[in-house]
Protein backbone atom coordinates (compact mmCIF):
# COMPACT_ATOMS: atom_id res chain seq x y z
CA UNK A 1 0.00 0.00 0.00
CA UNK A 2 1.59 3.18 -1.18
CA UNK A 3 -0.16 6.12 -0.02
CA UNK A 4 -3.02 6.63 3.65
CA UNK A 5 -5.60 4.62 3.38
CA UNK A 6 -8.87 6.52 2.28
CA UNK A 7 -6.80 9.74 1.22
CA UNK A 8 -9.03 9.54 -1.71
CA UNK A 9 -12.32 8.40 -0.91
CA UNK A 10 -11.93 5.01 -2.37
CA UNK A 11 -14.73 3.04 -0.39
CA UNK A 12 -13.27 -0.02 -1.42
CA UNK A 13 -9.80 0.14 -1.10
CA UNK A 14 -10.15 2.24 2.66
CA UNK A 15 -12.06 -1.00 3.40
CA UNK A 16 -9.67 -3.31 2.44
CA UNK A 17 -6.99 -1.13 3.89
CA UNK A 18 -8.57 -0.61 7.81
CA UNK A 19 -8.82 -4.56 7.51
CA UNK A 20 -4.93 -5.24 6.58
CA UNK A 21 -4.34 -3.15 9.58
CA UNK A 22 -5.94 -5.06 11.88
CA UNK A 23 -5.12 -7.96 10.36
CA UNK A 24 -7.99 -9.31 9.12
CA UNK A 25 -8.06 -11.16 5.62
CA UNK A 26 -10.91 -9.34 3.29
CA UNK A 27 -12.77 -12.33 1.78
CA UNK A 28 -15.40 -11.90 -1.19
CA UNK A 29 -18.08 -14.45 -2.95
CA UNK A 30 -18.43 -14.37 -6.85
CA UNK A 31 -22.15 -14.34 -6.15
CA UNK A 32 -24.47 -12.80 -8.70
CA UNK A 33 -28.40 -13.72 -9.06
CA UNK A 34 -31.28 -12.95 -11.96
CA UNK A 35 -33.76 -12.03 -9.62
CA UNK A 36 -33.13 -8.68 -7.32
CA UNK A 37 -34.84 -10.47 -4.03
CA UNK A 38 -32.24 -13.10 -4.03
CA UNK A 39 -29.59 -10.73 -5.14
CA UNK A 40 -30.00 -8.65 -1.79
CA UNK A 41 -30.76 -11.90 0.19
CA UNK A 42 -27.16 -12.93 -1.27
CA UNK A 43 -25.74 -9.27 -0.23
CA UNK A 44 -27.79 -9.49 2.76
CA UNK A 45 -26.11 -12.76 3.81
CA UNK A 46 -22.69 -11.59 2.80
CA UNK A 47 -22.76 -9.10 5.08
CA UNK A 48 -23.93 -11.13 8.00
CA UNK A 49 -21.39 -14.00 7.55
CA UNK A 50 -18.58 -14.58 10.34
CA UNK A 51 -15.81 -12.96 8.33
CA UNK A 52 -14.43 -9.66 7.18
CA UNK A 53 -16.62 -9.62 4.11
CA UNK A 54 -17.37 -7.59 0.73
CA UNK A 55 -19.83 -7.98 -1.36
CA UNK A 56 -20.35 -8.91 -4.72
CA UNK A 57 -23.05 -8.73 -7.68
CA UNK A 58 -21.86 -10.41 -10.35
CA UNK A 59 -23.38 -9.76 -13.96
CA UNK A 60 -24.97 -12.34 -16.11
CA UNK A 61 -23.76 -13.78 -19.61
CA UNK A 62 -26.18 -11.14 -21.23
CA UNK A 63 -25.10 -8.20 -19.96
CA UNK A 64 -21.31 -9.07 -20.25
CA UNK A 65 -21.39 -9.49 -23.87
CA UNK A 66 -22.93 -6.28 -24.19
CA UNK A 67 -26.54 -8.32 -25.54
CA UNK A 68 -29.06 -5.77 -23.06
CA UNK A 69 -31.85 -6.78 -25.34
CA UNK A 70 -31.59 -10.46 -24.09
CA UNK A 71 -31.18 -9.60 -20.85
CA UNK A 72 -34.47 -7.53 -20.82
CA UNK A 73 -35.74 -10.15 -22.41
CA UNK A 74 -34.98 -12.63 -19.91
CA UNK A 75 -35.79 -9.90 -16.94
CA UNK A 76 -39.36 -9.58 -18.86
CA UNK A 77 -39.99 -13.63 -19.53
CA UNK A 78 -39.21 -14.63 -16.10
CA UNK A 79 -35.53 -16.69 -17.25
CA UNK A 80 -33.20 -17.96 -15.32
CA UNK A 81 -30.26 -15.92 -15.72
CA UNK A 82 -27.09 -16.97 -14.69
CA UNK A 83 -26.47 -13.06 -13.30
CA UNK A 84 -27.24 -9.91 -12.39
CA UNK A 85 -28.41 -8.19 -15.57
CA UNK A 86 -27.33 -4.26 -13.85
CA UNK A 87 -28.08 -2.34 -17.14
CA UNK A 88 -31.64 -4.16 -17.95
CA UNK A 89 -32.71 -3.43 -14.60
CA UNK A 90 -33.54 0.27 -13.51
CA UNK A 91 -31.78 2.20 -11.69
CA UNK A 92 -34.11 2.10 -8.63
CA UNK A 93 -34.67 -1.46 -8.74
CA UNK A 94 -30.90 -1.73 -8.01
CA UNK A 95 -31.21 0.93 -5.49
CA UNK A 96 -33.41 -1.21 -4.17
CA UNK A 97 -31.33 -4.17 -3.82
CA UNK A 98 -28.51 -2.02 -2.30
CA UNK A 99 -30.56 0.04 0.20
CA UNK A 100 -29.29 -0.37 3.73
CA UNK A 101 -26.65 -2.91 3.07
CA UNK A 102 -24.04 -1.34 0.86
CA UNK A 103 -22.00 1.33 2.56
CA UNK A 104 -18.40 2.07 4.01
CA UNK A 105 -19.08 -0.82 6.38
CA UNK A 106 -19.56 -3.03 3.71
CA UNK A 107 -18.77 -1.96 0.03
CA UNK A 108 -20.08 -3.82 -3.19
CA UNK A 109 -18.02 -4.57 -6.29
CA UNK A 110 -19.60 -5.09 -9.79
CA UNK A 111 -17.79 -8.16 -10.83
CA UNK A 112 -19.10 -8.61 -14.79
CA UNK A 113 -16.28 -10.08 -17.59
CA UNK A 114 -16.98 -7.41 -20.19
CA UNK A 115 -14.92 -6.30 -22.79
CA UNK A 116 -17.69 -3.49 -23.79
CA UNK A 117 -17.83 -2.27 -20.03
CA UNK A 118 -18.88 1.07 -20.31
CA UNK A 119 -22.83 0.54 -19.87
CA UNK A 120 -22.09 -1.35 -17.32
CA UNK A 121 -19.97 1.45 -15.64
CA UNK A 122 -22.53 4.12 -16.19
CA UNK A 123 -25.05 1.53 -14.33
CA UNK A 124 -23.02 0.94 -11.32
CA UNK A 125 -22.11 5.21 -10.85
CA UNK A 126 -25.86 5.86 -11.36
CA UNK A 127 -26.73 3.57 -8.72
CA UNK A 128 -23.74 4.83 -6.66
CA UNK A 129 -21.43 2.12 -6.16
CA UNK A 130 -17.62 2.82 -7.81
CA UNK A 131 -16.08 -0.70 -7.33
CA UNK A 132 -15.68 -2.96 -10.74
CA UNK A 133 -12.84 -5.09 -12.08
CA UNK A 134 -11.91 -6.42 -15.66
CA UNK A 135 -9.22 -5.22 -18.03
CA UNK A 136 -8.77 -4.31 -21.68
CA UNK A 137 -6.49 -7.99 -21.58
CA UNK A 138 -7.75 -10.07 -19.35
CA UNK A 139 -11.45 -9.59 -20.32
CA UNK A 140 -10.90 -9.82 -23.76
CA UNK A 141 -8.27 -12.76 -24.86
CA UNK A 142 -9.22 -15.62 -22.77
CA UNK A 143 -13.35 -14.68 -23.43
CA UNK A 144 -15.02 -13.71 -27.01
CA UNK A 145 -14.47 -12.28 -30.08
CA UNK A 146 -13.78 -8.88 -29.43
CA UNK A 147 -10.79 -7.25 -30.79
CA UNK A 148 -7.76 -6.54 -28.82
CA UNK A 149 -7.81 -3.14 -30.23
CA UNK A 150 -11.22 -2.70 -29.52
CA UNK A 151 -11.27 -3.96 -25.94
CA UNK A 152 -7.98 -1.43 -24.93
CA UNK A 153 -10.17 1.35 -26.86
CA UNK A 154 -13.81 0.55 -24.98
CA UNK A 155 -12.02 0.03 -21.73
CA UNK A 156 -10.06 3.17 -22.48
CA UNK A 157 -13.04 4.85 -22.42
CA UNK A 158 -14.70 2.70 -19.52
CA UNK A 159 -11.95 3.54 -17.20
CA UNK A 160 -12.45 7.50 -17.85
CA UNK A 161 -15.83 6.74 -17.17
CA UNK A 162 -15.29 5.71 -13.98
CA UNK A 163 -12.36 8.17 -12.92
CA UNK A 164 -14.61 10.78 -14.80
CA UNK A 165 -16.82 10.30 -11.21
CA UNK A 166 -14.02 11.27 -9.36
CA UNK A 167 -14.22 14.71 -7.07
CA UNK A 168 -17.61 13.60 -6.65
CA UNK A 169 -16.75 12.01 -3.65
CA UNK A 170 -16.98 8.79 -5.32
CA UNK A 171 -13.92 7.59 -6.28
CA UNK A 172 -13.82 4.60 -8.20
CA UNK A 173 -11.60 1.28 -7.60
CA UNK A 174 -11.28 -1.15 -10.46
CA UNK A 175 -9.42 -4.59 -9.70
CA UNK A 176 -7.31 -5.83 -12.93
CA UNK A 177 -8.41 -9.99 -13.55
CA UNK A 178 -5.10 -10.00 -15.40
CA UNK A 179 -3.73 -12.47 -12.44
CA UNK A 180 -6.50 -14.95 -13.44
CA UNK A 181 -5.74 -15.60 -17.66
CA UNK A 182 -7.44 -18.78 -19.01
CA UNK A 183 -8.04 -19.86 -14.92
CA UNK A 184 -4.95 -22.47 -15.31
CA UNK A 185 -2.19 -23.39 -17.13
CA UNK A 186 -0.75 -19.81 -17.33
CA UNK A 187 2.54 -19.69 -15.88
CA UNK A 188 2.66 -17.56 -13.29
CA UNK A 189 5.21 -14.69 -14.47
CA UNK A 190 2.90 -13.87 -17.52
CA UNK A 191 -0.08 -13.67 -14.68
CA UNK A 192 2.09 -11.29 -12.61
CA UNK A 193 2.78 -9.35 -15.58
CA UNK A 194 -0.20 -8.86 -17.36
CA UNK A 195 -2.09 -8.16 -13.68
CA UNK A 196 1.11 -5.37 -13.04
CA UNK A 197 0.22 -4.04 -16.79
CA UNK A 198 -3.95 -3.80 -16.28
CA UNK A 199 -3.06 -2.17 -13.10
CA UNK A 200 -0.67 0.54 -14.38
CA UNK A 201 -3.17 0.82 -17.42
CA UNK A 202 -6.16 1.76 -14.76
CA UNK A 203 -3.94 4.48 -13.15
CA UNK A 204 -2.92 6.26 -16.70
CA UNK A 205 -6.53 6.46 -17.19
CA UNK A 206 -7.19 8.23 -14.01
CA UNK A 207 -8.58 5.37 -11.98
CA UNK A 208 -5.66 5.56 -8.93
CA UNK A 209 -7.82 2.58 -6.26
CA UNK A 210 -6.58 -0.03 -7.97
CA UNK A 211 -6.40 -3.78 -6.75
CA UNK A 212 -3.92 -6.20 -8.58
CA UNK A 213 -5.38 -10.20 -8.69
CA UNK A 214 -3.29 -13.38 -9.16
CA UNK A 215 -5.31 -17.03 -9.51
CA UNK A 216 -4.28 -19.83 -7.06
CA UNK A 217 -2.44 -22.34 -9.35
CA UNK A 218 -0.56 -25.57 -8.55
CA UNK A 219 1.98 -24.86 -5.84
CA UNK A 220 1.76 -23.13 -2.98
CA UNK A 221 5.30 -22.52 -3.10
CA UNK A 222 5.04 -20.96 -6.09
CA UNK A 223 1.87 -18.97 -5.85
CA UNK A 224 3.81 -17.22 -2.83
CA UNK A 225 6.48 -16.18 -4.62
CA UNK A 226 4.25 -14.75 -7.10
CA UNK A 227 1.98 -13.00 -4.63
CA UNK A 228 5.63 -10.83 -2.99
CA UNK A 229 6.82 -10.34 -6.89
CA UNK A 230 3.39 -8.56 -8.18
CA UNK A 231 3.69 -6.73 -4.50
CA UNK A 232 7.74 -5.30 -5.25
CA UNK A 233 6.52 -4.99 -9.01
CA UNK A 234 3.54 -2.53 -7.51
CA UNK A 235 5.56 -0.96 -5.22
CA UNK A 236 8.27 0.00 -8.50
CA UNK A 237 6.04 0.89 -11.03
CA UNK A 238 2.08 1.75 -9.31
CA UNK A 239 3.30 4.97 -8.14
CA UNK A 240 0.34 7.52 -7.38
CA UNK A 241 -2.22 4.58 -6.85
CA UNK A 242 -2.99 3.23 -3.32
CA UNK A 243 -3.54 -0.23 -4.36
CA UNK A 244 -3.47 -3.58 -2.32
CA UNK A 245 -3.24 -7.58 -3.98
CA UNK A 246 -6.41 -9.92 -4.43
CA UNK A 247 -5.88 -13.78 -4.43
CA UNK A 248 -8.30 -15.73 -6.48
CA UNK A 249 -9.16 -19.16 -4.86
CA UNK A 250 -8.20 -21.70 -8.55
CA UNK A 251 -9.72 -20.83 -11.20
CA UNK A 252 -9.43 -24.25 -12.72
CA UNK A 253 -11.15 -27.19 -12.91
CA UNK A 254 -12.49 -27.50 -8.93
CA UNK A 255 -12.48 -30.57 -7.17
CA UNK A 256 -16.22 -32.32 -7.02
CA UNK A 257 -16.16 -33.85 -3.59
CA UNK A 258 -17.33 -31.28 -0.42
CA UNK A 259 -14.08 -31.77 1.43
CA UNK A 260 -12.16 -31.24 -1.80
CA UNK A 261 -13.35 -27.98 -2.56
CA UNK A 262 -13.00 -26.87 1.36
CA UNK A 263 -9.23 -27.97 1.02
CA UNK A 264 -8.39 -26.09 -1.98
CA UNK A 265 -10.11 -23.40 -0.65
CA UNK A 266 -8.09 -23.05 2.38
CA UNK A 267 -4.82 -23.39 0.96
CA UNK A 268 -5.76 -20.57 -0.91
CA UNK A 269 -6.59 -18.42 2.42
CA UNK A 270 -3.65 -19.89 3.71
CA UNK A 271 -1.58 -18.89 0.72
CA UNK A 272 -3.08 -15.17 1.10
CA UNK A 273 -1.49 -14.39 4.28
CA UNK A 274 1.52 -15.87 4.54
CA UNK A 275 2.33 -14.00 1.53
CA UNK A 276 0.37 -10.87 2.27
CA UNK A 277 -2.29 -10.30 -0.26
CA UNK A 278 -4.98 -8.52 1.59
CA UNK A 279 -8.39 -9.73 0.23
CA UNK A 280 -9.42 -13.56 -1.34
CA UNK A 281 -12.08 -14.08 -4.07
CA UNK A 282 -13.54 -17.52 -2.64
CA UNK A 283 -14.98 -20.44 -4.08
CA UNK A 284 -17.70 -23.12 -2.81
CA UNK A 285 -17.71 -26.80 -2.69
CA UNK A 286 -20.78 -26.52 -5.55
CA UNK A 287 -17.91 -24.74 -7.94
CA UNK A 288 -17.16 -28.10 -9.82
CA UNK A 289 -21.07 -28.48 -10.29
CA UNK A 290 -23.54 -25.68 -10.47
CA UNK A 291 -23.84 -21.83 -9.75
CA UNK A 292 -23.45 -22.04 -5.49
CA UNK A 293 -26.35 -21.48 -3.60
CA UNK A 294 -26.34 -18.21 -0.53
CA UNK A 295 -25.85 -21.07 2.30
CA UNK A 296 -22.71 -22.28 0.14
CA UNK A 297 -21.16 -19.07 -0.81
CA UNK A 298 -21.61 -18.01 3.27
CA UNK A 299 -20.08 -21.36 4.02
CA UNK A 300 -17.00 -21.10 2.11
CA UNK A 301 -16.98 -17.13 3.24
CA UNK A 302 -16.46 -18.43 6.63
CA UNK A 303 -14.21 -21.48 6.03
CA UNK A 304 -11.78 -19.14 4.53
CA UNK A 305 -12.11 -16.65 7.09
CA UNK A 306 -10.95 -19.43 9.88
CA UNK A 307 -8.51 -20.17 7.69
CA UNK A 308 -7.13 -17.07 7.31
CA UNK A 309 -7.34 -16.52 10.86
CA UNK A 310 -4.88 -19.85 12.16
CA UNK A 311 -2.47 -18.18 9.88
CA UNK A 312 0.59 -16.22 9.67
CA UNK A 313 2.66 -13.99 6.98
CA UNK A 314 5.34 -15.23 6.20
CA UNK A 315 8.50 -13.38 5.21
CA UNK A 316 9.72 -14.89 1.62
CA UNK A 317 13.41 -16.02 0.89
CA UNK A 318 14.45 -14.72 -2.35
CA UNK A 319 13.21 -11.18 -3.18
CA UNK A 320 14.64 -11.82 -7.15
CA UNK A 321 12.75 -14.99 -7.66
CA UNK A 322 12.33 -16.71 -11.13
CA UNK A 323 8.82 -15.38 -10.86
CA UNK A 324 10.20 -11.95 -10.20
CA UNK A 325 12.70 -11.77 -12.60
CA UNK A 326 10.65 -13.55 -15.09
CA UNK A 327 7.42 -10.99 -14.50
CA UNK A 328 9.85 -7.90 -14.51
CA UNK A 329 11.68 -8.59 -17.74
CA UNK A 330 8.19 -9.11 -19.77
CA UNK A 331 6.72 -5.91 -18.43
CA UNK A 332 9.70 -3.87 -19.12
CA UNK A 333 9.66 -5.51 -22.36
CA UNK A 334 6.13 -4.26 -23.03
CA UNK A 335 6.64 -0.77 -21.86
CA UNK A 336 9.51 -0.47 -24.38
CA UNK A 337 6.60 -0.50 -26.67
CA UNK A 338 5.29 3.12 -25.90
CA UNK A 339 4.51 5.46 -23.07
CA UNK A 340 0.80 4.75 -23.61
CA UNK A 341 0.48 1.31 -21.70
CA UNK A 342 -3.14 0.51 -23.93
CA UNK A 343 -1.02 0.73 -27.16
CA UNK A 344 2.15 -0.92 -25.51
CA UNK A 345 -0.16 -3.89 -24.66
CA UNK A 346 -1.31 -3.95 -28.73
CA UNK A 347 1.93 -4.04 -29.71
CA UNK A 348 3.44 -6.68 -27.29
CA UNK A 349 0.72 -8.85 -28.23
CA UNK A 350 1.14 -8.83 -31.70
CA UNK A 351 4.69 -9.21 -32.00
CA UNK A 352 4.42 -12.56 -29.32
CA UNK A 353 5.97 -10.35 -26.53
CA UNK A 354 3.07 -11.62 -24.38
CA UNK A 355 1.09 -14.50 -25.44
CA UNK A 356 -1.26 -16.46 -23.19
CA UNK A 357 -0.89 -20.37 -23.54
CA UNK A 358 -3.48 -22.62 -25.19
CA UNK A 359 -5.24 -18.82 -25.68
CA UNK A 360 -7.91 -19.39 -28.71
CA UNK A 361 -8.31 -15.70 -29.49
CA UNK A 362 -6.90 -14.49 -33.15
CA UNK A 363 -4.78 -11.47 -31.74
CA UNK A 364 -2.63 -13.86 -29.12
CA UNK A 365 0.42 -15.45 -31.05
CA UNK A 366 -0.48 -18.76 -29.52
CA UNK A 367 3.17 -19.98 -29.19
CA UNK A 368 3.55 -20.73 -25.91
CA UNK A 369 3.08 -23.65 -24.10
CA UNK A 370 3.31 -24.68 -20.19
CA UNK A 371 2.87 -27.81 -18.36
CA UNK A 372 2.98 -28.81 -14.42
CA UNK A 373 6.73 -30.19 -13.54
CA UNK A 374 7.34 -32.71 -10.57
CA UNK A 375 7.14 -30.54 -7.69
CA UNK A 376 3.79 -29.28 -8.72
CA UNK A 377 5.25 -25.86 -10.75
CA UNK A 378 3.45 -24.42 -13.46
CA UNK A 379 6.43 -23.71 -16.11
CA UNK A 380 6.97 -23.20 -19.61
CA UNK A 381 7.10 -25.89 -22.03
CA UNK A 382 7.79 -22.95 -25.16
CA UNK A 383 8.69 -19.21 -24.88
CA UNK A 384 7.50 -18.34 -28.23
CA UNK A 385 8.42 -15.60 -29.06
CA UNK A 386 8.53 -13.93 -25.20
CA UNK A 387 11.25 -12.25 -23.68
CA UNK A 388 12.60 -14.67 -21.57
CA UNK A 389 15.19 -17.46 -22.21
CA UNK A 390 14.43 -20.36 -24.60
CA UNK A 391 13.74 -23.57 -22.69
CA UNK A 392 14.81 -26.88 -23.94
CA UNK A 393 12.28 -28.59 -26.02
CA UNK A 394 10.37 -31.13 -25.33
CA UNK A 395 9.73 -34.26 -26.96
CA UNK A 396 7.01 -35.21 -29.62
CA UNK A 397 5.89 -38.06 -26.72
CA UNK A 398 5.00 -34.92 -24.69
CA UNK A 399 2.49 -33.93 -27.68
CA UNK A 400 -0.73 -32.70 -25.95
CA UNK A 401 -3.47 -35.04 -26.29
CA UNK A 402 -7.26 -34.98 -25.53
CA UNK A 403 -6.76 -37.07 -22.42
CA UNK A 404 -3.21 -35.37 -21.30
CA UNK A 405 -4.93 -31.88 -21.63
CA UNK A 406 -7.66 -33.51 -19.10
CA UNK A 407 -5.32 -35.02 -16.99
CA UNK A 408 -3.16 -31.68 -16.90
CA UNK A 409 -6.53 -29.56 -16.70
CA UNK A 410 -8.11 -31.93 -13.65
CA UNK A 411 -4.40 -31.76 -11.83
CA UNK A 412 -5.37 -29.86 -8.52
CA UNK A 413 -9.09 -31.83 -8.63
CA UNK A 414 -7.55 -34.76 -8.38
CA UNK A 415 -4.93 -33.81 -5.70
CA UNK A 416 -8.00 -32.14 -3.26
CA UNK A 417 -10.03 -34.98 -4.08
CA UNK A 418 -7.61 -38.02 -3.54
CA UNK A 419 -7.25 -36.58 0.33
CA UNK A 420 -10.70 -36.00 0.44
CA UNK A 421 -10.99 -39.99 0.23
CA UNK A 422 -13.87 -38.84 -2.80
CA UNK A 423 -17.28 -38.00 -0.69
CA UNK A 424 -19.86 -37.12 -2.43
CA UNK A 425 -20.32 -33.48 -2.63
CA UNK A 426 -23.68 -31.78 -3.07
CA UNK A 427 -25.61 -31.14 -6.39
CA UNK A 428 -27.22 -33.17 -8.80
CA UNK A 429 -24.34 -34.42 -10.39
CA UNK A 430 -22.27 -35.01 -6.92
CA UNK B 1 -9.54 -18.51 -34.67
CA UNK B 2 -6.03 -19.40 -34.10
CA UNK B 3 -5.53 -23.68 -34.04
CA UNK B 4 -4.11 -24.96 -30.99
CA UNK B 5 -1.44 -26.97 -30.34
CA UNK B 6 -1.88 -29.84 -32.70
CA UNK B 7 -2.02 -33.30 -30.99
CA UNK B 8 -0.73 -36.07 -32.77
CA UNK B 9 -2.90 -36.22 -35.27
CA UNK B 10 -3.75 -33.12 -37.54
CA UNK B 11 -6.11 -34.10 -40.20
CA UNK B 12 -5.73 -32.00 -43.28
CA UNK B 13 -8.68 -33.51 -46.20
CA UNK B 14 -12.43 -34.71 -45.68
CA UNK B 15 -15.01 -33.00 -44.45
CA UNK B 16 -14.52 -30.17 -41.99
CA UNK B 17 -16.50 -30.30 -38.11
CA UNK B 18 -17.46 -26.85 -37.42
CA UNK B 19 -17.18 -26.62 -33.58
CA UNK B 20 -18.74 -23.90 -31.72
CA UNK B 21 -19.29 -21.99 -28.29
CA UNK B 22 -22.93 -20.41 -27.96
CA UNK B 23 -23.23 -16.79 -28.45
CA UNK B 24 -23.35 -15.82 -24.44
CA UNK B 25 -20.61 -18.74 -23.36
CA UNK B 26 -17.14 -17.44 -23.11
CA UNK B 27 -15.66 -20.79 -21.71
CA UNK B 28 -12.53 -21.94 -24.05
CA UNK B 29 -11.35 -25.20 -22.24
CA UNK B 30 -14.05 -27.42 -22.97
CA UNK B 31 -13.58 -25.73 -27.19
CA UNK B 32 -9.62 -26.87 -26.46
CA UNK B 33 -10.58 -30.36 -25.17
CA UNK B 34 -13.34 -31.34 -28.04
CA UNK B 35 -10.88 -29.57 -31.02
CA UNK B 36 -8.34 -32.44 -29.62
CA UNK B 37 -10.83 -35.40 -29.25
CA UNK B 38 -12.43 -34.11 -32.53
CA UNK B 39 -9.44 -34.47 -34.26
CA UNK B 40 -8.19 -38.16 -32.30
CA UNK B 41 -11.77 -39.16 -34.04
CA UNK B 42 -10.10 -38.61 -37.77
CA UNK B 43 -11.91 -35.10 -38.07
CA UNK B 44 -10.77 -32.19 -39.57
CA UNK B 45 -11.94 -29.71 -37.00
CA UNK B 46 -12.96 -25.50 -37.62
CA UNK B 47 -12.97 -24.28 -33.68
CA UNK B 48 -15.19 -20.87 -34.29
CA UNK B 49 -14.21 -20.19 -30.83
CA UNK B 50 -16.45 -18.53 -27.54
CA UNK B 51 -18.94 -16.10 -28.09
CA UNK B 52 -20.35 -17.43 -31.50
CA UNK B 53 -23.53 -15.10 -32.35
CA UNK B 54 -26.13 -17.20 -34.17
CA UNK B 55 -25.70 -15.42 -37.60
CA UNK B 56 -21.68 -16.40 -37.42
CA UNK B 57 -22.61 -19.80 -36.73
CA UNK B 58 -24.98 -20.22 -39.93
CA UNK B 59 -22.07 -18.03 -42.06
CA UNK B 60 -19.85 -20.54 -40.77
CA UNK B 61 -21.40 -23.38 -41.65
CA UNK B 62 -22.85 -22.25 -44.98
CA UNK B 63 -19.21 -21.45 -46.30
CA UNK B 64 -17.51 -24.89 -44.95
CA UNK B 65 -20.67 -27.29 -45.73
CA UNK B 66 -19.85 -29.12 -42.82
CA UNK B 67 -19.71 -32.67 -41.96
CA UNK B 68 -20.89 -32.72 -38.34
CA UNK B 69 -21.53 -29.23 -36.34
CA UNK B 70 -20.65 -29.28 -32.38
CA UNK B 71 -22.16 -26.92 -30.25
CA UNK B 72 -20.56 -26.61 -26.69
CA UNK B 73 -21.66 -24.54 -23.69
CA UNK B 74 -20.93 -25.11 -20.29
CA UNK B 75 -22.34 -21.35 -18.29
CA UNK B 76 -25.96 -22.11 -17.92
CA UNK B 77 -27.68 -20.67 -20.97
CA UNK B 78 -26.85 -23.77 -23.53
CA UNK B 79 -30.56 -24.71 -23.65
CA UNK B 80 -31.88 -21.28 -24.68
CA UNK B 81 -28.92 -20.08 -26.57
CA UNK B 82 -28.91 -24.00 -28.26
CA UNK B 83 -32.91 -23.57 -29.52
CA UNK B 84 -32.12 -20.47 -30.57
CA UNK B 85 -29.18 -21.56 -32.26
CA UNK B 86 -30.33 -24.60 -34.09
CA UNK B 87 -33.43 -23.20 -35.03
CA UNK B 88 -31.50 -20.32 -36.73
CA UNK B 89 -29.10 -23.18 -38.50
CA UNK B 90 -32.26 -25.59 -39.53
CA UNK B 91 -34.40 -22.18 -41.16
CA UNK B 92 -30.89 -22.22 -43.72
CA UNK B 93 -31.91 -25.14 -46.84
CA UNK B 94 -28.50 -25.77 -46.93
CA UNK B 95 -28.29 -26.83 -43.48
CA UNK B 96 -31.44 -28.36 -42.76
CA UNK B 97 -30.15 -31.89 -42.74
CA UNK B 98 -26.15 -31.22 -41.60
CA UNK B 99 -26.03 -33.52 -38.20
CA UNK B 100 -25.51 -30.91 -35.11
CA UNK B 101 -25.03 -32.07 -31.18
CA UNK B 102 -24.92 -29.69 -28.20
CA UNK B 103 -23.32 -30.92 -24.92
CA UNK B 104 -22.20 -29.66 -21.79
CA UNK B 105 -23.63 -28.12 -18.96
CA UNK B 106 -26.87 -26.63 -20.69
CA UNK B 107 -28.77 -25.58 -17.64
CA UNK B 108 -28.42 -23.02 -14.60
CA UNK B 109 -29.01 -26.25 -12.40
CA UNK B 110 -26.44 -28.17 -14.38
CA UNK B 111 -28.20 -31.39 -15.79
CA UNK B 112 -30.81 -30.38 -18.05
CA UNK B 113 -34.55 -31.62 -17.67
CA UNK B 114 -35.83 -34.46 -19.81
CA UNK B 115 -38.47 -32.47 -21.73
CA UNK B 116 -35.96 -29.42 -22.35
CA UNK B 117 -33.45 -32.04 -23.73
CA UNK B 118 -37.18 -33.46 -25.83
CA UNK B 119 -37.03 -29.78 -26.79
CA UNK B 120 -33.50 -29.11 -28.07
CA UNK B 121 -34.24 -32.51 -29.88
CA UNK B 122 -37.23 -31.38 -31.53
CA UNK B 123 -35.50 -28.06 -32.52
CA UNK B 124 -33.14 -29.67 -34.25
CA UNK B 125 -30.58 -31.08 -32.77
CA UNK B 126 -29.80 -34.98 -33.32
CA UNK B 127 -27.90 -35.63 -30.01
CA UNK B 128 -27.67 -33.78 -26.42
CA UNK B 129 -24.56 -35.00 -24.58
CA UNK B 130 -24.78 -34.30 -20.66
CA UNK B 131 -22.17 -32.78 -19.34
CA UNK B 132 -18.60 -35.06 -18.85
CA UNK B 133 -20.38 -37.88 -20.95
CA UNK B 134 -17.34 -37.93 -23.27
CA UNK B 135 -18.18 -42.17 -23.63
CA UNK B 136 -22.00 -41.15 -25.35
CA UNK B 137 -20.07 -38.49 -27.70
CA UNK B 138 -17.42 -40.37 -28.94
CA UNK B 139 -19.64 -43.27 -29.63
CA UNK B 140 -21.79 -40.98 -32.01
CA UNK B 141 -18.74 -39.67 -33.26
CA UNK B 142 -17.88 -42.95 -34.14
CA UNK B 143 -21.06 -43.54 -36.77
CA UNK B 144 -19.26 -40.49 -39.05
CA UNK B 145 -17.03 -43.65 -40.53
CA UNK B 146 -13.60 -41.63 -39.72
CA UNK B 147 -10.34 -43.00 -39.20
CA UNK B 148 -9.58 -42.54 -36.07
CA UNK B 149 -5.89 -41.19 -35.05
CA UNK B 150 -3.56 -44.07 -33.96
Amino acid sequence: MSTAPGLRGDRFGAFVAASRDRGELVVQPRMGFGDPGRMRAGLAATRAADATAVGTITLDSYTRVGDHRAARGAVAHGTDLNGYPIVARSADQTRAVLDRLEGEDFPVQVRHGSAVPQDIFRALLDVGLTASEGGPVSYCLPYGRTPLSESVANWREGTEILSGADGTGRSPHLETFGGCMLGQLCPPAMLVAISLLEGLFFAQHGVLGVSLSYAQQTSPEQDREAVRALRRLASEFLRGAEWHVVLYAYMGLYPRTAEGARSLLRQAARTAVEAGAERLIVKTEAEAHRIPTIEENVRALEDAARAAEGTRPVAGADPDSETYTEARALVEAVLEHSDDVGTALLRAFSRGHLDVPFCLHPDNAGRTRSFIDDAGYLRWADTGALPLPPVARRSRADAVTSSSLLSTLSYMERRHDSRAGRRPAPGRNG
Amino acid sequence: MRSIPKGASPVDSGPVTVLSGTSSDSHTWNLVFLQLLLEEAGHRVANIGPCVPDRLLVEECLARTPGLVVVSSVNGHGYDDGLRAVRELRAQPGLARVPAVIGGKLGVNGTLAPDRVRDLLDAGFDAVFADGDTEAFTSHLSRFGLRAAS
